[in-house]
Order: C-alpha cells, then sequence, then structure tokens
C-alpha cells in the first residue's frame, strides 16, 4: 500500500509476509473502492486516506521507534481499557486488528465456530501472523465484557503471554464500583511494573487532558454531523473514529479538529455529502473495527446517510469526560473510573441509560431511523435489541446481525435499502 | 404509458404490465445461468415505455440497462395492495427469502421481517424436500393435503432436513406424512416469523408458496387468521414494480395518455 519498504520491520516482527501482502492488497482494494469513490469528500479527510495507507506502515515504524526509545506498548480491544493511566506512564495505548475475516481456520482451532467474528478475528489475525500491532505490544489489556473474550483470552495469554485481564462488574452498584476502582488500581501496579516508575500527578493529568482532548475534538465532529446536508460521510465519519484507535492522540486530534473547522464552512455554507433531506441512519450497537465498512457502505450506497455511531467505535468512546479535577493520582484514577462507568456497555444488567442515551442522540442528530447492529453471537447487544427498540417506540428500527463476511451482502442490501425506502 | 414490472427472484423470472393503470400482462419463466439474458429475452415479449426491477437480481438490469430498481419488499407491499386495496399485512415465501411486511393505513411500508441467510422456512427449502421424495412441487402440495397422520421433522437446516426425509423414508413413514410434515415446519418457522411484527385480522399471502393451499391452511391455522390469496400470487412483486414505476412517472408529471393497451388480459 505504501511507498515504503516495511518488510525488513514486518519480518522482524515475524508477520507471515506472503499472507500479510495479501491482505494489505485486498484492504487496499477495499479502501479504493468504499472510501476513495465517494463523492465530494472534505479535503481533510486526506490525513485519514494517509493514516489507512500507512496502517501496517508508518504508524508500526513509529511505535517501534518509540519502544526503542523505552516507551511501553499497550494494546486492547476495548473502551474500558484505561488509556489515561497508559499515557501517564508514558505508553502508548493502541487498538488491535479485528475487524476483518482473516485467520479462521486458525483460530478454530483453540475457540468454538461460534463465536463473534470480532474474537475469531483477534484470535486470527496474532494466529495467522497479520497484526503488527500486536506483535508490538508489551502488554494486552483484556476485559470481562462477555463470556466469549473473557475466555478466549486465557487462550490469546497462552499465545502471547502478555494478557492482563481487568475484571469488570455487570452491575453498577456500590459493590461493582468498588470491584472496579480495585481494577484501575491493580492496572495501575501493573503499568508502573511495566515502565519500573510510579505514576505521578502530573503524568495522570497529562493522561487525562490528552484522552480528553481526543474526545472533545470527537464530540465536535459528531455535533457537526447533526446539519442537514451531512457535511460528512459516515463512512468518513466512521473511519476517523476507528482511527482514533491507532493513532497518535495528540496528532489525530490535531487533524480532526482541522477536518472540523472545514466541517464548520461546510455547514455555514450548506454544502453536504448527500443531497438534503436524504435518510438520516443512527448505527446502534456492536462495535466496528477496521476495515468493518459493510453496513456504512450499504447505506450510503443506497442513498441513506448515516448520522451517528452509537457504538464503542463512536459515541461510547467520547460522549462523557474525565473530571479533570483531581489533587492526587489516587483521586485521579477514581474519576477515570467513575468516567468509564458512565459507559452505558450492554455488558451491564439493567442498562436502563442505553435506550435514553439512544432516543438522546436520535433527537440531536435528527435521525430518522435507527439499524441496531450487531455482530452474530454477540449475546449482550443481540439480547439488549429488544429493549432498545421498545423503549423507542415510535421510531424506525431495523435490527441486523451480521458478520464480517460477503455471504449476507445481498440480503443485507435489499433490508437495508428496504429501510432507507421506507424512511423516504 | 405501457409500465414494466420485471421480479427477478432467485429461482423465477416474472413479469407483469401496466398499461393506463390497469394490469394487461403476465410472461416468467426460470431463471437461467444467464439472467440478464434471460430477462431481456422475456421483456422482449412484453415491451413497454418505463421498467422497474426488483428481486435479488434488480442490480443486473439497473447496471446494464439503467432500469429503475426498488426492493422486493416495497413491491411486494404494492402489488398486494393493488390486488387486496387497504390490505396491512403481506406475507411472501419465495425462493430463498421469506418476509413479513407491515403496511400503514396508506399501504405505505411500516416495518417488515426477513429470514437470515438460511434456506429453512423459504420455497427452496420445500423444494428440495419434494425432490427427495421423488415428486413435483405440485404433486407434494397434493399429497401432503392427503397424509392421513403427521410425523415430526426435527431439523430446519435443508441438509440436515433432506437427510432426515431420507431415513423416515427408509424406515416405512408414508410419504404423504413426510411431506405433511416438510410443510408443518415451513409454516411454523413463518408464524414465528410473523410473530415479530403486528398482524392484522387478514393477511395476504404473496409468492410462489402461496399457490401451495396445504401450507396456506397451516399458516392460516398457525396465526388464527385469514390469508387473502390472489391466483397467480408470484407475480405480486413484479405487479408492484410495474405499478411502482407508473407512480413513479405520475409523480415526475409524466403524461400518461397512451397508445392503445395491446396485451394479453387476465
Amino acid at each position: 500500500m505504501s511507498s515504503n519498504d516495511y518488510t525488513p520491520l514486518w519480518q522482524e516482527l515475524g508477520l507471515d509476509l506472503d499472507n500479510h501482502a495479501g491482505l494489505l492488497g485486498v484492504l487496499s482494494d477495499a479502501y479504493r473502492g468504499i472510501y476513495l469513490a465517494q463523492a465530494n469528500r472534505p479535503r481533510g479527510m486526506a490525513y485519514f486516506d494517509f493514516v489507512i495507507s500507512e496502517v501496517h506502515g508508518l504508524r508500526i515504524k513509529e511505535i517501534y521507534e518509540a519502544k526503542r526509545a523505552g516507551r511501553k506498548v499497550v494494546g486492547g480491544f476495548c473502551v474500558y481499557v484505561p488509556e489515561e493511566v497508559v499515557l501517564a506512564a508514558d505508553g502508548i495505548c493502541i487498538g488491535l486488528c479485528a475487524g476483518a475475516e482473516v485467520g479462521t481456520a486458525e483460530a478454530e482451532r483453540f475457540i468454538p465456530r461460534n463465536s463473534c467474528a470480532l474474537i475469531k478475528a483477534f484470535m486470527g489475525f496474532k494466529l495467522a501472523g497479520l497484526c503488527p500491532y500486536v506483535e508490538l505490544t508489551d502488554l494486552i489489556v483484556g476485559e470481562t465484557t462477555c463470556d466469549g473474550k473473557k475466555k478466549a483470552y486465557e487462550i490469546f495469554d497462552e499465545l502471547t503471554g502478555k494478557v492482563h485481564v481487568m475484571e469488570l462488574p455487570h452491575m453498577k452498584g456500590p459493590a461493582g464500583k468498588r470491584l472496579w476502582l480495585g481494577e484501575v488500581a491493580r492496572f495501575r501496579e501493573t503499568m508502573e511494573k511495566l515502565t519500573g516508575a510510579p505514576l505521578t500527578l502530573e503524568g495522570l493529568r497529562h493522561g487525562v487532558a490528552v484522552v480528553n482532548a481526543k474526545r472533545r475534538a470527537l464530540q465536535r465532529l459528531s455535533r457537526l454531523r447533526e446539519a442537514d446536508p451531512a457535511p460528512l460521510s459516515g463512512l468518513d465519519a466512521l473511519l476517523v473514529n476507528q482511527v482514533s484507535f491507532y493513532d497518535d492522540p495528540v496528532r489525530f486530534t490535531a487533524k480532526t479538529n482541522e477536518l472540523c473547522d472545514e466541517l464548520e464552512e461546510r455547514v455555514a455554507a450548506g454544502v453536504g455529502v448527500t443531497a438534503k433531506g436524504a435518510p438520516r441512519l443512527l448505527v446502534s450497537g456492536s462495535p466496528m473495527a477496521i476495515p468493518n465498512w459493510k453496513v456504512h457502505a450499504i447505506v450510503e450506497g443506497s442513498g441513506g446517510v448515516v448520522v451517528g455511531e452509537e457504538s464503542c467505535i463512536g459515541e461510547r468512546n467520547f460522549r462523557d469526560l474525565a473530571d479533570e479535577d483531581f489533587v492526587t493520582v489516587e483521586e485521579g484514577l477514581m474519576k477515570i473510573a467513575e468516567r468509564s462507568l458512565t459507559i452505558d456497555c450492554a455488558c451491564f444488567t439493567p442498562n436502563d441509560e442505553r435506550p435514553g442515551n439512544i432516543a438522546a442522540l436520535c433527537e440531536r442528530l435528527r435521525a430518522d431511523g435507527i439499524i441496531h447492529y450487531a455482530l452474530q453471537f454477540c449475546t449482550p447487544y443481540l439480547v439488549e435489541a429488544y429493549k432498545v427498540e421498545t423503549s423507542l417506540a415510535g421510531v424506525p428500527f431495523l435490527r441486523i446481525e451480521t458478520d464480517y463476511s460477503m455471504e449476507d451482502f445481498g440480503q443485507l442490501k435489499t433490508r437495508l435499502e428496504a429501510f432507507i425506502e421506507m424512511l423516504r | 404509458m405501457r409500465f414494466l414490472g420485471v421480479d427477478i427472484g432467485s429461482r423465477h423470472i416474472k413479469l407483469a404490465l401496466v398499461v393506463d393503470g390497469a394490469l394487461v400482462g403476465y410472461t416468467g419463466g426460470e431463471n437461467s445461468f444467464d439472467p440478464l439474458a434471460r430477462c431481456r429475452e422475456l421483456m422482449a415479449d412484453l415491451p413497454a415505455d418505463r421498467v422497474m426491477a426488483t428481486g435479488y437480481g434488480r442490480q443486473l438490469l439497473e447496471l446494464a440497462d439503467d432500469v429503475l430498481t426498488v426492493t422486493e419488499i416495497k413491491a411486494f407491499a404494492r402489488g398486494a395492495a393493488h390486488h387486496f386495496p387497504g390490505c396491512r399485512t403481506v406475507l411472501d415465501i419465495g425462493g430463498q427469502d421469506t418476509k413479513v411486511i407491515s403496511l400503514d393505513e396508506t399501504g405505505r411500508v411500516r416495518k417488515f421481517e426477513m429470514n437470515d441467510r438460511c434456506a429453512a422456512g423459504t420455497g427452496k427449502f420445500i423444494e428440495v424436500m419434494a425432490a427427495s421424495l421423488g415428486w413435483s412441487l405440485d404433486e407434494f402440495a397434493a399429497r401432503a393435503a392427503a397424509a392421513a397422520d403427521e410425523v415430526k421433522l426435527s431439523s430446519m437446516c435443508a441438509v440436515f432436513a433432506e437427510s432426515e426425509v431420507v431415513s423416515l423414508v427408509a424406515r416405512g413413514v408414508p410419504r404423504e406424512a413426510i411431506a405433511a410434515a416438510v410443510l408443518r415446519s415451513v409454516a411454523d418457522r413463518v408464524t414465528a416469523l410473523a410473530a415479530r411484527l403486528p398482524l392484522t385480522e387478514e393477511i395476504v399471502f404473496a409468492g410462489g408458496c402461496a399457490r401451495n393451499s396445504t401450507l396456506a391452511a397451516m399458516i392460516e391455522k398457525n396465526l388464527g387468521r385469514r390469508l387473502l390469496i390472489r391466483e397467480h400470487a408470484e407475480f405480486t412483486g413484479a405487479v408492484g414494480a410495474a405499478f411502482l414505476a407508473r407512480d413513479e412517472a405520475l409523480r415526475a408529471g409524466a403524461e400518461l395518455t397512451s397508445q392503445t393497451g395491446e396485451g394479453v388480459t387476465v
């Protein structure tokens, strides 16, 4: 994908070079077909195009060099990974590869065939030697958000030897809060052991400030999508949200704000990526890791526009900020833990905040309908769809259950197109 | 003006012609390895000013001949509303997709449910089972109606159910009873799908499987509601597409006065 030759680096990281070249070829073709083919894209997306073109190149080299300079690399698959604490320890926090159907056969040697696509993919990427990020990590943070992940991390630890699992409570009462606070404190110890240095108040303030700034930029982007016509496509917005898990956070924030400056001009001038009045959809549910662009691509290829993602790659990642007002490390960790417990993940019971948050988001974004997206076998979101639908009575609602494969593309297209026809 | 609706299904291609707001002709045939050529061949029999394509193969015509397209959901809703004005629920069991559609009082689609990437509860399932019993589809339906008693088919999967059918035959279970069990499993599957929508007293049963009166009776009993079935129910999508082509032209302000409406009146 890139003009530079990263082969020696990939080789050093132990990737399967032939398969990896194949993966990048497919990714590059998909990107050209889905992203670069879009009309009327903002200039500011050029940076994100560049990031994707270097997703296994420049960014890997950057992390590799930072690691040689002594910084620690922490990877994860969930918004519960306390990024602030990683940054406080001068570490690098990245999301790991989990968005494509690769290494399925290898993964199925260890986990059931009926595992969700995301779990299968993170196992598959590692086993097939296709994820340079996982090879660069010093620590992989798992979490107990669902049974599939919880148990897969045991095997993932056997394969990588560097998994630290945080026990996420499934209820938000006082006991649950105590448990999570303890888990964040335990994570601090793990980070301190990894870096060999105690966490400082100054470091933690820095960590919180950097992550909050990133969240503010993403909030700003989300607010700009309220405009009709939408100033950027849902595909592009999804990409920015996906890149927020990979990129250097300070640079990412600056580039996202630059994009927002341009989008503000577009909104003022009434310029959009679709005609005014195009059906506006909110996608809600399971996260979509790179390069999972299927639903957005179908919706926007059928004349609709996705105006929001009620997802971990989306609103759940940035809706709430951590309180920056703390005077000790312990207090700071408490603020970080408290913020993460505002997240309305379907792993919680009850999770009554979520329908209300969706209704508010739907209203703010002036969405005409909700597409409830769940990965097949993602039980928490699949089950919760019922509560979301019934509590949002009156809002057109479409349930989608799918995975990363293209085998249901035709049927999915019929459903999504019919839903959009219904909203016109 | 002449409006043609083309429904390109997984098993059959159906066409319907509307002239001056009246449905005047049908044609259709089995799909082939070259669906586009097959479509054009069938279309030659019913020349039209405007064409609207629907069905899983609709994009073929859209890409090749720049034809307007609509999903089968909307096409079936429109077609059913033409045959049964005021209808609020439509059930369609097609070759690969089974769907239940709720309409509002103006005939617009309000909600719909579809089967998931699986042949259970579809026409294909019945077709495979009929073949494994050695009967044509029509014969299969008739024999199922004559079943003295029923057996229970435990598998919903087309592949596993086929082997189950073979073993039931080997055990000496009458083929009639097996045929009834196959239809029973489809009826139950369809009932579960329909239960996800608010159902009205009368339900329009469209699509090829509506010709199977044994299946229709089972679904009617399951749902405790009356099924409205029109002859040529399999053309409902094509009829809907033809009327949608006309609606579209009316909206665009086209002059609809036409040359004489020639065609086969049905």
